[in-house]
């Protein structure tokens, strides 16, 4: 007789491992899959930390914001250190058309309750030291926003899953999803079957191989994006910084110095590269690099000491795709977060175990008809 | 300051004078010209080079190879290695204390073209040693066009280490010839070739998707090389081990050790301790007395040495006690080392309560082994370069193996680009395995009852791969398998023969295991000839030695009668004593140092507390009882100790840790078959964003010095 679960999760990322610990501490009994050899193998460990609200889209505002509670209370609730700071996130401007454009997502974000403003460049200079000033306009500051490490993260939410009865099970990678009569009965890996009353897809970057198992195609492919992290250094900079020019190579970067001092970066190829690449290239280290000096020229001393690939589940419209879809019951999607897997993970954990709980909130369900599966992908997400 | 430099020295010489005016923390020092910050600091007395960010506890040099990062320094206020980076005229040297604030000095200039272009030669090769030399100048001899990248200022990789005399083949492999020597002559052979460039001070940093890879260029630029042919001779870099006190100033690897003495003329310490039996270990030990180093012991786990007996035999005979079965579980002291606390191991190599004792001593040497430099290899693997190894990093071996090693490899590269038609040989397969073998069986040495004529004695014992003694003989009385050299030389003891005791046997002999006995001018007293390599003046006409057999044990007190040198053996001195009949063929060597015995160790130990706390990860400071908690709290998966401790996650990037967290998973009883490896990550060495970025005029030497 194969195994029965009420959930089974496929992926014990950055969706999949802190899903699994909500469902498990509200009593259900769940399986947790994964093809590779422990908890966030995947894509999460090549997630740089950035935790934000300041999205431009309002479901994604409200679950980020669920996600910031639960990790700067972590260490309150369970002793351990994720790396939590509240270093804020500050979206520069050195043109006017970003700053225009900041500007005018300041009011939705503003309207969407966020704390965030905009700050003069002698205001920025208190919170960047170094910080280029040569034709700096201002930028905004939404010092709520924060980072973590991704790493403790992952292990820290897969500890308490376990500890609430969450099982885990590596190297087995998903075959076949087994439907019958529009409702999912049993999940068949490499080395077992197992039963569930809910088969949730967090399966990241290979989501939309894995929702072909079950008939559903969902648009999620991943494109390559590089990182890269420094020696650390004495404090010199709270917030996360996102500078959204054009530049050879890349259409914006970011970049945070964490607690222990190391800056952390990456920025987003532009044209794009789809596919699922882990190889790291000769093109990136050297854009990255004149960009970072470009936003404060004195780190041109500090070294380099690790670079790394990963993916990003892209969706169309650039946010995620959650929740039930019609004609397949028990089937649930928490997929295509777009490179935000980390920092929407916590929020929709606790957002889908309200779902199989039947206990939604107003938000809740308006946050997941937002990020259907059969909207219509138009209103793109401003703040990739 | 104390001055630190080595003045005489029985096979180096250095003519330099110190005469560079540096700073460090605002007192006027000297350096030589050229010379690497961490061993002018440790000529003049400094060992101490901060503080670690993380524990605050006193960091020095720990691997002196450019790897580690322990000898982080503020260089006129930018954070270098103080291994890799030359003294300037000038320099402010600070010491880094915790985390530095980020450096805001260095002039730079935007570079004009941004974009990087590639550097196509036929053939990269990492690594400027034995392996890399060896296998540029079979390709360049072809033709064929070489970019060869080494880091460090000259070439020869650790040949210029190696003061001694070489094993292996003195056809092939230069065997009979000192390390350094044979260093200069691969390096001559590699600048005659026209086709091969060579870029010192440049070191490999990654391997990229595009399959070129990104090189640091004398230490300042940035370059993309994509060549046909990737060679990696990038040598072995040293285990480490854990114990209690690992990291304090004055643990360090052997090679730290012969950087500092033999390649720098410095004189690290007074008073040495060794960690491991192997060769490495073994030699170390020889260098440190020529060094005019006192010796205090040395320890090796396993029941019996594993180097080369006669490297064992020169320790003994110069008097080092040697424990084996014996580890090191403690080395005790604030800001350098005081003692060590040895320990006996039962057969699982565990330490057995009630055997402590303390030697005292200023410096732990590590020599437990090496592991080979394969990052690039297996980078280059995932990208799908067409790629090639030789050398330590492609199977731990002596250098006269990595030379040969070099040669065939850089045949096959030559064969794989139409440049070589002809088939390899066999006999080239089979000759290299000859000179990778370990070391094999003992054979007892001859009687020598005959008290008349002349003959060498060969205190030649085990089967090496070693044959220079033979070819050096002019009259053909020493011989040894030409189809295997590992064999025992050979010498016609029974018969009457025409030995003119040139006495080049002895002078030859890497392992100076051959003395020349004479009775012809007497049959109760015999002239016996040793080879003597260390300071003459200690040996001059007249001198009283004191005398020991191959295995240590003092036979008594001698007088020298002469001393000689043959041309073209230079370091190596001919002492000449009359020794009684009965002594004359079991004298092998002169005791040189005097050890007091190890005092008792009287605290309670507790051998499973101390294992905890060693420290594992260095860069991070992460300690051993830390990770055997996640391994027994399931965890199998290296990556996620890396995770959540951040161990291998500093700045050497696992180097020395990765290889004792399995041996941690081993110690609990997992099979490494159950564990996951991490997944390495370039950059392999830490470079600035500057250079990365391609600004021109990277160079500290501009810097305002604040």
């Amino acid at each position: 007789m194969d195994p029965t679960y009420d959930v089974v999760i496929i992926g014990s990322g950055s969706v999949g491992t802190p899903t699994a610990m909500f469902m498990a501490q509200a009593g259900y009994r769940v399986l947790v899959l994964d093809a590779l050899r422990s908890n966030g193998q995947g894509s999460n460990k090549h997630a740089i930390g950035g935790v934000r609200a300041t999205h431009s889209d309002p479901a994604k505002i409200y679950l980020c914001s669920d996600s910031i509670k639960i990790f700067s209370s972590w260490k309150g609730t369970y002793g351990d250190d994720i790396e939590w700071h509240s270093g804020g996130y500050s979206f520069v401007a050195y043109d006017k058309q970003v700053e225009h454009s900041l500007k005018d997502l300041l009011v939705i974000q503003k309207k969407a309750g966020l704390n965030i403003d905009w700050k003069t460049p002698e205001e920025l200079q208190k919170v960047v030291h170094g910080i280029n000033m040569q034709g700096l306009l201002g930028g905004t500051l939404s010092p709520e926003d924060g980072y973590a490490s991704p790493l403790k993260s992952n292990f820290a939410f897969y500890t308490q899953a376990a500890k609430a009865g969450a099982e885990f099970r590596f190297n087995e990678k998903v075959i076949a999803i087994h439907i019958d009569n529009h409702k999912v009965q049993s999940v068949q890996t490499v080395k077992g079957t197992y039963h569930c009353k809910w088969l949730v897809n967090a399966a990241g970057s290979w989501a939309a191989d894995i929702s072909k198992l079950a008939g559903i195609t969902v648009p999620v492919r991943p494109d390559s994006h590089e990182a890269l992290v420094t020696e650390p250094v004495a404090h010199f900079m709270e917030p996360m910084i996102v500078d959204l020019r054009r530049r050879s190579g890349s259409s914006n970067f970011y970049f945070y110095q964490n607690g222990d001092g190391h800056l952390i970066g990456c920025q987003t190829p532009d044209p794009q590269i789809w596919g699922d690449f882990q190889a790291e290239t000769s093109e990136f280290l050297p854009q990255i690099c004149r960009r970072l000096i470009e936003v404060i020229p004195s780190l041109k001393n500090l070294r380099v000491r690790r670079t790394w690939r990963g993916t990003y589940p892209m969706t169309p419209d650039g946010s995620p795709i959650l929740g039930e879809v019609a004609d397949l019951e028990g089937y649930i999607l928490a997929v295509g977060t777009c490179g935000q897997g980390f920092m929407l993970g916590p929020g929709v954990g606790q957002v889908l175990s309200h779902l199989i709980q039947g206990n939604l909130s107003t938000e809740e369900k308006a946050c997941l008809h937002d990020l259907r599966l059969d909207r219509s992908f138009g209103n793109e997400e401003k703040l990739r | 300051m104390p001055d630190n430099r080595i003045k005489s020295h029985p096979i180096l010489t250095d003519k330099s004078t110190p005469n560079i005016p540096f700073y460090w923390e605002k007192q006027k020092l000297f350096a030589k010209p050229g010379e690497m910050i961490s061993s002018a600091l440790f000529a003049n007395g400094i060992h101490i080079f901060g503080h670690h960010p993380k524990d605050n506890s006193p960091q020095g040099i720990y691997c002196a190879n450019g790897q580690c990062s322990q000898c982080l320094v503020l260089a006129n206020g930018i954070p270098v290695k103080a291994c890799m980076t030359a003294v300037e005229e000038e320099m402010q040297v600070n010491p880094i204390e915790g985390l530095y604030a980020l450096p805001e000095v260095g002039s730079y200039r935007s570079s004009k073209n941004a974009d990087l272009s590639y550097e196509e030669p036929d053939v990269l090769i990492l690594g400027g040693g034995p392996a890399g030399l060896s296998a540029a100048i079979e390709l360049g001899k072809l033709g064929v066009s070489i970019i060869l990248v080494d880091d460090k200022d000259r070439l020869g990789g650790k040949l210029v280490l190696q003061t001694h005399r070489f094993f292996g083949s003195s056809e092939a492999v230069y065997a009979g010839t000192r390390g350094i020597d044979i260093a200069k002559k691969l390096e001559d052979e590699t600048r005659a070739q026209l086709s091969v460039e060579v870029w010192l001070r440049s070191t490999a940093l990654a391997v990229f998707e595009d399959k070129s890879v990104g090189i640091l260029r004398d230490n300042k630029t940035y370059r993309l090389v994509k060549p046909k042919v990737l060679l990696v001779a990038t040598g072995a870099r040293e285990k480490s081990l854990a114990f209690v006190g690992n990291t304090l100033p004055g643990v360090y690897g052997a090679g730290a050790f012969q950087t500092l003495v033999n390649r720098d003329l410095v004189k690290p310490c007074k008073n040495l301790f060794i960690v491991g039996g192997g060769n490495v270990g073994l030699i170390a030990g020889y260098h440190a007395i020529q060094a005019g180093i006192h010796v205090a012991g040395l320890v090796e786990a396993a029941p019996q040495c594993g180097g080369y007996k006669v490297h064992l035999d020169k320790l003994k005979r110069s008097g080092v006690p040697i424990f084996t079965s014996t580890t090191v579980v403690k080395a005790i002291g604030k800001d350098a080392v005081e003692k060590v606390v040895i320990a006996s191991v039962d057969d699982h190599f565990q330490p057995i309560p009630g055997t402590e004792q303390k030697i005292a001593c200023d410096t732990v040497l590590i020599a437990v082994g090496l592991d080979p430099v394969n990052e690039f290899l297996n980078k280059a693997r995932q990208v799908g370069m067409q790629v090639y190894s030789a050398g330590d990093a492609r199977e731990i071996a002596e250098a006269s193996a990595a030379i040969f090693s070099g040669k065939i490899v850089g045949n096959q590269i030559a064969m794989l680009l139409g440049k070589r038609q002809e088939a390899i040989p066999l006999e080239w397969a089979e000759f290299e395995a000859i000179l990778k073998s370990k070391p094999g069986n003992m054979r007892s040495a001859p009687s020598y009852q005959k008290l008349e004529g002349v003959y060498p004695v060969m205190h030649c014992e085990q089967e090496i791969p070693c044959d220079p003694c033979s070819t050096v003989c002019p009259k053909h009385l020493i011989t040894i398998s030409k189809t295997d050299i590992r064999n025992i030389p050979k010498f016609p003891y029974d018969e009457e023969t025409d030995c003119i005791a040139c006495a080049r046997c002895v002078s030859v002999c890497p392992g100076l295991a051959v003395t020349l006995v004479d009775f012809r001018k007497s049959k109760e007293h015999a002239l016996v000839t040793l080879p003597y390599e260390q300071d003459a003046e200690q040996v001059r006409p007249g001198t009283l030695v004191t005398v020991t057999d191959i295995d240590g044990e003092v036979l008594g007190q001698l007088k020298v009668i002469a001393t000689r040198k043959l041309p073209n053996y230079s370091g190596t001195t001919l002492l000449i004593l009359e020794a009684p009949k009965e002594m004359a063929t079991k004298i092998s060597g002169v005791k040189i140092i005097t050890s007091d015995r190890p005092e008792a160790f009287d605290e309670s130990v507790d051998f499973k507390k101390l294992a905890d706390e060693a420290i594992i990860c260095r860069c991070e400071r992460v300690t051993a009882g830390e990770i055997r908690g996640l391994i027994r709290s399931g965890v199998r998966d290296v990556n996620q100790i890396k995770a959540n401790l951040r161990a291998s996650m500093g700045a050497c990037g696992g180097k020395t840790c990765l290889t004792m967290i399995k041996r941690l998973f081993q110690s609990e009883g997992i099979p490494l078959d159950e564990v996951t490896d991490s997944t390495v990550r370039a950059v392999f060495v830490e470079v600035p964003i500057g250079v990365l970025a391609g600004l021109e005029e990277y160079s500290f030497k501009r810097a305002g010095g604040k």
